[in-house]
């Protein structure tokens, strides 16, 4: 595989891929229904909402609902895609989704916008870094974490076949669109973005954006980067991490998530009990976000191109 | 033998099974299982819609959902002596490897159960959205559900009331087992519900009240709720009944909630109960 140079010509929001993906799977099947919690507008609802309103649930400002009514609708063959905050997707109805989707083993997919530091100056009440964990957590439980716009798209349509309960995590900011070129998207299965040998780069979410950013850098002062994007985060493609560090030696992780309970910490107990090697945790460093601008908090939080880079740097030291 | 002759006596049968099962393993929740014997073997014996065989969607068949899944011991044994699974293996209740665990649960894969329900408060909204299900499916088939008087101290049953009633969710009837008993003590002073009928109705519920220890009033109100299905309201009914009702020493009082009986409170409990349709 040639090195490729990423670039974008276009942003958008992930969110705009989830709004979009749904109001195709409304299209296709019949038994695809959508509810919200009062956010439509913000997850990009509308276009499903106001093609098939039959099929669409307003709930209002009531989460936990939401949730068991979710629930209730699989009984009878339908597939619901919950939308609202990720914040309000997980934490504020943890116990529903426990007990009545997870253990229940329901078909719903909680689908969550404004994950992440990046929603910006909403601050720390909404920027939930905790999800990933949350959700990683339940047994059964699919775990989707996509990079761009187009990527969103195909998991909400993957998502559309996929039999079980899964929780799909995108943003609020408009991003770089870069993946034109990545055609296949499958549930579970990592895509290699970047061919390298001195060090695997592991990435979810905007995440991978600023890996292909710190990858440039570094390749101008001649360190092959591998970039793995990890959008599923459970089941983690194991193969496909251990297939590079074995080539590499080396690793970091990059999320929009606590370093504690997020895809590093998944990779790291696959490294630690298959393939110990050097390896660090890119994330947020065990806090809660603030207001701020998305670019201004990836920059105080550690989630910089330029904090990638280091980090590189201090991993190779270690081989 | 009469329709409510035929009730009685399966009743009597379904609360050997509930004291007999939560003695055998010194743990479940007596109480309120025996309060709603008569109420569930009302709803699967005579009045809901079922399939023959059991499917989780439960197409072009009546559903009922049981929110208060503590009262589990009542559930197992009215499943199992209406057909969906052999009696014998209600001597696994709440052992090691058994379908029947403590609180109901699909993930051992029992028939009869569509949701697991222990966490309290989750039941009606579950309900709620196998109504609309059926709506969607075109079926005129109903939804019914179960919940605890101190269950409704949970907030989502709040959010499921107002939204039931804002959507006219009309193929839905929810029952409250309203026996003012909670673990700690009476609902009343624990946390009260005040005027529960005129709560519920201001939320935009059709209210019934009923005897659920009492297959007339059951009968004759369930002859009023099938009056006002479909007409743009869903229908609730506040059902007395008895905690712990069919075992004397176990009647109105809070203390048997979560407590199985000893062997000689067995011995007296069988002997106020017949054995009618054989012990499993």
């Amino acid at each position: 595989m040639k090195r490729i140079e990423y670039t974008f010509k276009e942003k958008k929001d992930t969110r705009s891929g989830f709004g979009d993906g749904l109001f195709e799977l409304g299209k296709r099947n019949k038994d695809v229904v959508a509810l919200c919690a009062d956010l439509t507008g913000s997850l990009k609802m509308n276009d499903f909402k106001n093609s098939f309103p039959d099929r669409f649930f307003q709930v209002g400002i009531a989460e936990a609902n939401m949730m068991g009514i979710a629930a209730g609708l699989t009984i009878g063959g339908k597939i619901p895609f919950t939308g609202t905050f990720a914040n309000f997707s997980t934490g504020r109805v943890y116990d529903q989704i426990r007990q009545s989707i997870a253990y229940s083993d329901k078909n719903v997919k909680i689908c969550a916008s404004h994950a992440g530091l990046t929603l910006g100056e909403d601050g720390a009440t909404h920027q939930i870094l905790e999800d990933i964990g949350m959700m990683k957590m339940l047994p059964g439980m699919t775990v989707i974490n996509p990079c761009d716009y187009n990527q969103t798209k195909q998991a909400t349509l993957a998502l559309g076949n996929h039999i079980g309960p899964a929780y799909l995590r995108f943003g609020r900011p408009k991003w770089p669109i870069f993946t034109e070129s990545i055609k296949d998207f499958q549930i579970g299965k990592g895509i290699k973005f970047q061919d390298g040998n001195d060090i695997s780069i592991f990435a979810t979410g905007h995440m991978l954006w600023q890996a292909l950013e710190a990858e440039k850098m570094l390749f101008s002062i001649g360190i092959s980067c591998e970039i793995i994007n990890i959008h599923t985060i459970k089941p983690l493609d194991e193969k496909i991490i251990l297939e590079s560090v074995k080539k590499t030696k080396c690793a970091i992780s990059c999320e929009e998530h606590n370093i504690i309970g997020g895809l590093g910490e998944s990779i790291s107990r696959l490294l630690s009990e298959n393939y110990p090697i050097p390896f660090k945790v890119i994330g947020v460093n065990d806090s809660f976000g603030e207001s701020g601008k998305p670019l201004e908090l990836l920059e105080k939080y550690n989630l910089s191109p330029e904090f990638i880079k280091k980090s590189v740097q201090e991993v190779l030291k270690k081989k | 033998m009469n329709k409510i002759a035929k009730l009685v006596n399966i009743s009597s049968q379904v609360r050997r099974d509930i004291i007999r099962m939560v003695h055998e393993v010194q743990s479940g929740h007596p109480g309120g299982s025996l309060g709603c014997t008569d109420f569930l073997v009302f709803l699967f014996f005579d009045l809901m819609k079922r399939n023959k065989s059991f499917d989780m969607n439960g197409f072009k068949e009546d559903l009922f959902f049981l929110s208060n899944g503590h009262i589990s011991p009542v559930f197992y044994s009215v499943l199992s002596r209406s057909g969906y699974f052999a009696k014998e293996e209600l001597k696994t209740f709440r052992k090691l490897n058994s379908r029947l665990q403590g609180h109901p649960a699909t993930h051992e894969g029992l028939p009869g159960i569509r949701i697991a329900s222990g966490s309290l408060g989750q039941g009606l909204s579950v309900a709620i959205g196998a109504a609309l299900a059926k709506k969607l499916n075109n079926e005129n088939n109903l939804i019914y559900v179960l919940m605890g008087d101190g269950e409704l101290q949970e907030g989502q049953i709040w959010e499921g009331l107002m939204y039931a009633s804002h959507n006219k969710v009309d193929n839905l009837i929810a029952t409250i087992d309203y026996n003012g008993q909670q673990i700690d003590g009476p609902v009343d002073e624990i946390n009260s519900l005040k005027n529960l009928k005129y709560k519920l109705e201001s939320f935009g519920w059709k209210v019934f009240e009923s005897d659920g220890n009492n297959f007339e009033s059951l009968i004759s109100t369930f002859n009023q709720i099938k009056e006002n299905i479909f007409k743009g309201y869903p229908i609730v009914n506040i059902m007395r009944t008895t905690m712990g009702k069919g075992v004397d020493f176990m009647e109105n009082s809070h203390k048997w909630h979560g407590i199985p009986p000893n062997d000689e409170e067995l011995t007296e409990g069988l002997k106020q109960n017949k054995e009618t349709l054989g012990d499993y």
